[in-house]
């Protein structure tokens, strides 16, 4: 994440807020509370500074609260140690060389508001207080950063979860046949969504549990089949992929113009795409190449004037299988 | 050889999110315009170089998973695109030169089909 200099105004534009970085969403979502230290070492007003110098170095700290009745009254930090030092005073208490003014933040609130104090302020811990001001913890650049990266490990479990458990999709739910079914409607023109479909199913085929060889054919396949929608089409289609532990089905349906003769179609390099399409690097003449290539059946059926309906099948190995569901019957 | 090298050698613009460009080892290089054409012919971790600089790039990218995609001839992909692959996270690299000098250079390099 890049902050802004201190004191500069940012405006957040469309763009950039589409650019927000999971860090950024969860310095939102995650409160001090949770990343701040609770068992904070504090020192008294009346504490010699020899004895909180003997402290931070034996708990290697490098700053800690001053208390005074349970209230705090300030803080010391290595800057202040070092003015102490250099004046030869050690034997001055704490209250002496302590920052009376302290930066203080509520456990309440986002971590990113003490983010944004780090950044203007400089200083390198911030006091955690109640409205009453009593103190509940401390918090530093470190405690965020832990607490950032916890966060992050915990996001990456919990997709491991959600892979885990689709893939036992089919495993846990009993039926004589058990198939997933993903439908997605494809507009005619819509580039700026082309391969989104194709890049969705490749997604959940993997956090099926599905064989990468087997997503990447899939993928290719619905690509092809998808963009073929979108380029050739009066009004779009419909793209309809069902997955079984056994066999994944592609099947397109759509309304017009039909092909007016397939087998010329399917000849590799042979297009009907416009000079503008072939511009943005579609019409290769290919598409139908490229499917065929990554399934092992396909059923290509037109009828000009009425509409065009693919369908494809791709057969799974049993050691390629989608989740953990082979069926009992289906032996390899 | 990592991106990194090829990122510097090659002088490329990198457009999208930096990253740990070092770590990333490109399997093989592959180059065409026709987006079909690289469907077929792409490997998986493979660096592609192209002209096109639309945000269909990005879905055939992603779906074959190359290391990263130089956009040649100074083509400058808009931000939605960009926006589109840092999400997708492919990594678009650009050049003001041609595709045919850049092949090249990532030959001389030891970059194979």
């Amino acid at each position: 994440m890049v902050l802004p200099p201190a004191g500069k105004k940012v405006v957040v534009s469309d763009q950039s807020a589409e650019e927000i970085t999971r860090v950024e969403e969860l310095s939102y979502e995650l409160k001090i509370a949770d990343v701040m230290s609770r068992d904070v070492f504090s020192i008294t007003p009346d504490m010699p500074m020899h004895d909180v110098i003997e402290h931070f170095r034996q708990q290697r700290i490098s700053g800690a609260p001053v208390l005074s009745n349970n209230t705090l009254v300030g803080i010391i930090s290595m800057e202040d140690l070092i003015r102490c030092l250099i004046a030869s005073d050690q034997d001055a208490i704490a209250e002496k060389y302590m920052t009376k003014k302290v930066i203080t933040v509520r456990s309440t609130d986002p971590t990113v508001e003490a983010m944004k104090l780090f950044v203007n302020s400089r200083v390198g811990r911030l006091a955690v207080v109640e409205p009453d001001g009593k103190l509940v913890g401390i918090i530093t650049k470190g405690d965020i950063t832990r607490g950032l990266l916890n966060a992050l490990q915990t996001d990456y479990k919990q997709e491991e979860i959600r892979r885990y458990r689709a893939s036992h999709l089919f495993e846990d739910i009993e039926s004589d046949r058990t198939s997933l079914i993903l439908r997605y409607n494809i507009k005619v023109n819509d580039f700026t969504h082309g391969g989104a479909a194709s890049t969705n199913i490749k997604k959940a085929l993997l956090r099926l549990g599905a064989n990468p060889q087997i997503a990447r054919r899939v993928g290719i396949a619905v690509y092809e089949a998808e963009m073929n929608l979108i380029i050739h089409t009066i009004n779009g289609g419909y793209l309809r992929v069902e997955i079984e532990p056994h066999r994944i089905s592609i099947e397109t349906t759509d309304d017009g113009p039909g092909i007016p003769d397939v087998s010329k179609a399917l000849k590799p390099g042979y297009s009907t795409a416009t000079e503008e399409i072939r511009e943005l690097g579609f019409g290769a003449g290919m598409g139908l190449t490229n499917i065929a290539r990554c399934v092992d059946t396909m059923v290509l059926d037109s009828q000009p004037g009425k509409g065009t309906h693919l369908k494809l099948r791709i057969f799974l190995k049993k050691e390629e299988t989608v989740g953990e569901g082979w069926p009992a019957n289906k032996e390899s | 050889m990592n991106l990194q090298q090829i990122i510097d050698q090659l002088e490329l613009t990198v457009l999208t999110e930096k990253k740990d460009f070092s770590s990333i080892e490109p399997t093989s290089g592959y180059t065409s315009d026709l987006l079909s054409c690289v469907m077929a012919g792409a490997a998986h971790g493979s660096i592609w170089i192209t002209l096109q600089a639309h945000n269909n790039i990005v879905a055939v990218a992603a779906l074959l998973e190359t290391c990263a995609v130089i956009i040649t001839e100074g083509s400058m992909p808009d931000a939605s695109t960009i926006s589109r692959a840092n999400k997708e996270g492919i990594v678009l690299l650009s050049t003001p030169q041609q595709s045919f000098p850049i092949v090249g250079k990532l030959w001389e390099m030891g970059l194979r089909a």
